[in-house]
């Protein structure tokens, strides 16, 4: 196996000898934005999560090796983890089950139709983020037209949506949608007829054709929608702070509320910096795993 | 199982791995991105805006350069100031750059205390400017930047208005005795309601009692205020407790309190400004909100100060220690210390004014709002609400982390 792969690559090599150089450069712009604008940041963001509050000045630190800022941000704050996982990977799902149908028929049966149908599935975005969370105060309303309906048919246990977790969620998977959308749009755009074609020819049943042949090759657009989809949601405070109750708060909020609240930064940053590394582990995970069958 | 063989581009990484000479190349990109870090360190630590402030550990007063840069940059809240809606125009600032010839940049910058505070504290604690000469802030929020040396001390003599403002607020424990702030404009927290939604559910007109607030009648349609003084404040007086002079057990025996009736559901929310709006969609029928909101709302609101006492509070203005133009910000406080120009404030904004004589200026502006018990309250009204009590740093954030705890984080 070993010698099957590395002739293709010995042979190519000779071919693009210059190819790293000209790479190299091409990076440049993207590394040296990353580098102020990400990594000094990001370094920054560690620094002061390790940092030491001054006694008897409030909101002051100084340099220091505070590990127990983490512990700390973990023991008081692991509801607020879990509940952002669960809203995250139920919008995720939700925001999936919503979008493969539109993109599906955006890709394969809009005909004249997908320019247009594309610019509406970006229309939200002309409009503020938190205006548009705003009005879904007004949407659910307790009075509005849809707790209404689901009231009248005893569906909620609190009779409001509203301030209830339902109500996060639903903020979450609308204003997330769009990023499922556009990536399975792309992945399934990329499909060749033919091969629907060719399923349905060799008798393959509507289903089965689906599951055999459009589902595997839109995978990348699943894994790309479904990340671009959950790591903002699990890091939202937005919809929590204002379609939640008290009890819905997720750790978007946790960490608002000691940035801006406590005025504690040692302990925000490291609520950061373990969100991103709980949202790295799960992702590595999971492109490892769509990476192969598992998720087929 | 079959091995994959490698893409072409995972084969050229796995290659360029693997070669000495680009791990090197590497290692020089790398470089290159130590050095935008310490570039950009050097930035952040150095670059101050104003030549005047140095890198003083404990920030002093800089030099004032008023007589010479006729400017005062002032930050506020939002809505906190005269507006004339058609023409955009601020009357009582505009009469005051005539007269004076000081040019006044007016920010409506200041949301939230902390927030303000999470943006300027660095600058402030290096002695960098913060390109402000007058703050607006609450009560205990100009406590803090008094006793961490960011207000510099006011020089009475050239604000001999101050002498207006109102006997209740002269005495204040943040600021004793008024040597650092002013108050901007004071208010009540206090019961806001919708009128027809408490005939409807519980039957009267008005609530005078945190008893009718947590009536089951009203459970999942109220709202408190997430500014913790203000919340626990008003509970505390109504468990028969001090809110301007309390032990540790009674703030607790508050939070308990302001727990259960989050836990068995009866708060809906826990919420800023934002509340107002849950009362105009009528979602939210009652709520513990502040004085001159609930008024703007229209008639179908009502507000009133619960029998067991309201908190009262007062935003004040302050020299942050990095100004350059003191003397044109005392210029600034002096002149809204004039009863006539307090009273033009005060009819537009409809908050507490705390200008001795402003009442009987209102008289010839609208009288109306000269009997309004909100922004002239009577001496009745002022003694029977608390300021609450002066925190240190270390109670602030312990009883801000028990009531963050209580509304759920």
């Amino acid at each position: 196996m070993a010698t099957t792969t590395s002739t293709p690559v010995a042979a190519t090599s000779v071919s693009t000898q210059r190819r790293p150089r000209t790479g190299y450069l091409l990076l440049l712009p993207g590394i040296a934005w990353l580098a102020v604008f990400f990594v000094v940041p990001i370094i920054t963001l560690l620094i002061t999560s390790l940092q030491a509050p001054v006694p008897g000045r409030s909101g002051v630190y100084t340099l220091g090796f505070e590990v127990s800022n983490y512990a700390d941000a973990l023991s008081a704050y692991w509801p607020q983890f879990i509940r952002s996982f669960v809203y995250a990977s139920i919008a995720t799902i939700l925001a999936l089950l919503l979008a493969y149908p539109l993109a599906y028929f955006i890709a394969f049966k809009a005909g004249r139709w997908r320019a247009l149908m594309l610019v509406l599935v970006v229309a939200p975005f002309f409009a503020s983020f938190l205006l548009r969370t705003y009005a879904w105060r007004t949407i659910l309303s307790d009075e509005g037209a849809i707790t209404s309906f689901f009231n009248a048919l005893n569906l909620l246990p609190d009779n409001r949506i509203l301030n209830t977790p339902i109500g996060v969620v639903l903020g979450l998977t609308y204003n997330f949608l769009p990023f499922m959308i556009l990536p399975l749009y792309a992945a399934l755009e990329k499909i060749d007829p033919r091969l629907i074609e060719a399923a349905n020819d060799l008798y393959a049943r509507p289903f089965t054709g689906f599951r055999k042949v459009i589902w595997p090759l839109s995978l990348p657009g699943v894994v790309a929608g479904t990340l671009l989809t959950f790591i903002p949601a699990s890091g939202d405070f937005i919809n929590a702070r204002l379609l939640g109750s008290p009890s819905d708060s997720m750790v978007g909020t946790a960490i608002q509320v000691n940035f801006l609240q406590f005025r504690d930064y040692p302990v925000a940053s490291a609520l950061s910096f373990i969100l991103m590394a709980i949202i790295l582990t799960v992702v590595f995970i999971y492109i490892r795993r769509a990476g192969t069958e598992d998720l087929v | 199982m079959m091995k994959r063989p490698l893409s072409p581009e995972a084969a050229d990484i796995v290659r360029l791995t693997r070669s000495a000479v680009t791990r090197r190349r590497l290692l020089q990109v790398a470089g290159l991105g130590t050095a935008a870090v310490a570039a950009a360190a050097c930035g952040a630590g150095g670059g101050a805006d104003d030549p005047t402030t140095g890198p003083a550990p404990v920030p002093t007063g800089p030099e004032d350069m008023s007589d010479t840069e006729k400017t005062v940059s002032w930050s506020n809240w939002v809505e906190y100031l005269d507006l004339d809606e058609d023409s955009g125009s601020r009357p009582t600032l505009e009469a005051f750059e005539e007269a004076t010839g000081i040019t006044v940049s007016y920010n409506e910058d200041v949301n939230d205390n902390n927030e303000f505070y999470a943006k300027v504290r660095t600058q402030l604690e290096q002695g960098q400017s913060i390109d402000r000469d007058l703050v607006v802030l609450t009560d205990w929020m100009a406590g803090l930047w008094i006793s961490n040396g960011f207000a510099q001390k006011l020089d009475k003599a050239m604000i001999p208005n101050s002498v207006n403002l109102i006997p209740r607020l002269e005495n204040v424990s943040f600021d004793e005795p008024r040597d650092f702030t002013l108050p901007w404009q004071g208010g009540f927290a206090g019961l806001g309601y919708n009128i027809p939604g408490i005939q409807s559910t519980l039957g009267v007109d008005t609530l005078t009692s945190l008893d009718q607030l947590f009536d089951p009648a009203l459970r999942g349609r109220i709202t408190v205020l997430s500014e913790m003084r203000d919340t626990v404040g008003v509970i505390m007086a109504w468990q028969g407790n001090d809110p301007s002079n309390f032990t540790d057990e009674q703030f607790q025996q508050a939070i308990a309190a302001l727990a259960e009736q989050i836990d068995n559901g009866q708060i809906r929310q826990v919420a800023g400004n934002d509340y107002l709006d849950a009362l105009g969609t009528g979602d939210v029928l009652a709520v513990i909100g502040w004085s001159g909101d609930v008024l703007t709302l229209g008639e179908e609101y009502g507000f009133s100060l619960p029998e067991s006492g309201a908190t009262l509070w007062t935003d004040n203005m302050l020299i942050p220690s990095t100004s350059t133009h003191k003397k044109n910000a005392e210029q600034v406080m002096n002149y809204y210390y004039d009863p006539v120009v307090a009273a033009e404030v005060a009819a537009y904004i409809n908050y507490l004014c705390p200008v001795t004589g402003a009442k009987e200026a209102m008289q010839a502006i609208d009288p109306e709002l000269a009997d309004n018990p909100f922004i002239f309250p009577d001496q009745e009204k002022l003694d029977s609400s608390y300021v609450f009590m002066d925190l240190t740093a270390e109670q602030d954030e312990a009883y801000q982390r028990e009531f963050q705890a209580a509304i759920g984080l």
